[in-house]
């Protein structure tokens, strides 16, 4: 019987359970979901020594304060996070992100805050104890689905782990999230639903991540971007990274829990290398988008997926 | 047949049957979905059935666009469409606390209350796709004459059960949600369970749905 677990002392703004995802079940109006920024959720992992699927906490902005209870373990933090361990005994240790750390019983752990970023990831040596659906534990809030009832964790829950005693371990690595220049997009299925002009604008104004942002979608605003067909389309799936027009102008990018179909014009798509970079862009921040090819999209992926596999690769 | 296959992004197909939404189109997407299924294409990670597209994205670690484009192409298809489809009776209560939209209707369409109804639980339904949010169909198609556009202002919050009628489709909020649809009624019955992991969706593309009336006693006393 598994008896340690995380009290929860201070949930955080949008705490929730996350893994790889969840596939195959688009068709029945279940998202993908898992974590955001999938590189940092797997370094956090590989840190612990967790290889395939874990579940971890993601935190986004305020993360938690946490307390063990019954139980030692390694831990990592990944992301750009200020965090405090604060000991049994009380004294206070700064966090270090990309690096182990351990905990012992009462151990207490307070993310204080991501900086210039979005969203951080906690990992536990073989990880912590999800609910699974579809083989995913990740939690989709607007279905219900996932760990917790498909809720953002709230104060006073438990978090269990998956094994109470693990050997404690120590690992690190160096690694800095990049900065973003640009979004760079391909072209979307109703590229020619938008006047020249319109294409012109979107490719060449800044555009700034709005409050109304969420795991669901990126709410941009900027100069309007003109339909000069139809401001509606036949609804149909849509897949992450979608930029979707609305009639009002201002484009919406859609992200992990985003609905699995849609009837809004799609001027363009986010390449899958810069998705994890897109999703880390605070509420203020401007952007621009660059418009590529599909060939150069392929080429820049493999490139993010062989700088993802050396780093996983050095931490063993 | 597919008339067309292009790139959605870097990591999806996008297969277009046309410009028209009809049932035949419609079952012949729902059939290339069945057997996509059956084939489990390796990387493939989600196929999304709509109206008149058909959408299948993949782990672009494992396989590329044209890779995958190749083999949809190529695909023998099996008639798996009629196979598993199945007429799924649906009660409504059309209550005034229910159906939101019915005296609005009925002005719109300058139609009386009764004859709306009378020809909304006339006629049997055909699931085109189910999505957005979890389970929720997108039916048709409802009588030419009861058929409006949707709500200038969507509403933030419809309950959950509540069925909406606009344009040529019908559907049924599976979650309380946003939305912008016509309410008629609310149906007590659970329409996606999540711990059903082999048959969460009560009603599935290709399914025939017949809606029929309820009171509110039978409503508040209903048992799944």
């Amino acid at each position: 019987m598994i008896k340690a677990y995380f009290e929860i002392l201070r949930p955080g703004i949008n705490s929730t359970l996350q893994d790889e995802g969840r596939a195959h079940q688009n068709h029945i109006g279940v998202p993908f979901s898992g974590a955001m920024d999938n590189r940092n959720y797997l370094i956090s992992n590989y840190l612990v020594g967790n290889k395939s699927n874990s579940a971890s906490l993601e935190f986004a902005y305020q993360g938690p304060l946490l307390k063990l209870k019954l139980g030692k373990v390694s831990a990592a933090i990944t992301g750009n996070v200020t965090f405090n361990i604060i000991r049994n005994n009380l004294t206070v240790e700064e966090g270090v992100c990309y690096q182990t750390f351990n905990l012992n019983p009462d151990d207490q752990i307070d993310i204080i805050s991501t900086n210039k970023s979005v969203y951080g990831y906690f990992s536990v040596q073989k990880g912590l104890k999800g609910d699974y659906y579809w083989k995913s534990c990740s939690v989709n809030t607007k279905a219900k689905i996932g760990s917790n009832e498909g809720e953002k964790f709230s104060i006073n829950q438990k978090i269990y782990l998956n094994q109470s005693e693990s050997e404690f371990n120590s690992k690190k690595i160096d690694y800095s999230n990049l900065k973003i220049e640009f979004i760079r997009v391909l072209k979307g299925t109703n590229f020619n639903f938008f006047s020249e002009k319109a294409k012109k604008t979107f490719f060449s104004n800044e555009f700034t991540v709005s409050k109304l942002t969420d795991r669901m979608g990126m709410r941009l605003e900027g100069s309007s971007i003109e339909n000069i067909v139809d401001t509606n389309i036949r609804s149909e799936g849509l897949i992450k990274g979608v930029i979707q027009v609305p009639a009002d102008g201002m484009p919406i990018i859609m992200l992990s829990d985003h609905g699995t179909i849609g009837g809004y014009p799609k001027i363009s798509v986010v390449i899958s290398a810069d998705y994890d970079k897109l999703v880390q862009l605070t509420p203020g921040t401007k952007i621009k988008f660059k418009l590529i090819e599909l060939s150069e999209a392929e080429t820049l992926f493999k490139i993010y997926n062989m700088e993802t596999e050396n780093i996983l690769n050095q931490i063993n | 047949m597919i008339k067309n296959i292009i790139n959605l992004g870097d990591a999806a197909l996008y297969c277009d049957f046309g410009a028209e939404v009809n049932k035949e189109i419609n079952s012949k997407i729902i059939n290339y979905f069945k057997n996509l299924k059956k084939n489990k294409i390796f990387g493939v990670t989600n196929i999304t059935p709509s109206y008149n597209k058909l959408i299948i994205s993949f782990d672009l670690t494992k396989i590329n666009y044209e890779k995958l484009k190749d083999k949809i192409i190529n695909i023998e298809l099996d008639d798996l469409a009629k196979e598993t489809k199945k007429i799924v009776k649906v009660p409504v209560c059309v209550d005034d606390e229910f159906s939101f939209d019915l005296n609005r209707l009925s002005e719109k369409l300058n139609l009386g209350l009764e004859k709306i109804l009378e020809s909304f639980f006339n006629k049997e339904y055909f699931c085109y796709m189910t999505g957005f949010i979890a389970g929720m169909p997108f039916l048709g198609d409802i009588d030419r004459k009861i058929r409006l556009k949707r709500l200038e202002t969507p509403r933030v919050k419809v309950p959950k059960g509540s069925i909406g009628i606009t344009e040529q489709f019908c559907n049924i909020y599976t979650y309380e949600s946003p939305g912008g649809w016509n309410i008629i009624g609310n149906t007590p019955i659970k329409v996606f369970d999540k711990l059903n992991e082999n048959n969460p969706a009560t009603i599935n593309p290709g399914d025939n749905v017949r809606f029929y009336k309820i009171n509110k006693s039978e409503y508040l006393n209903w048992n799944d």
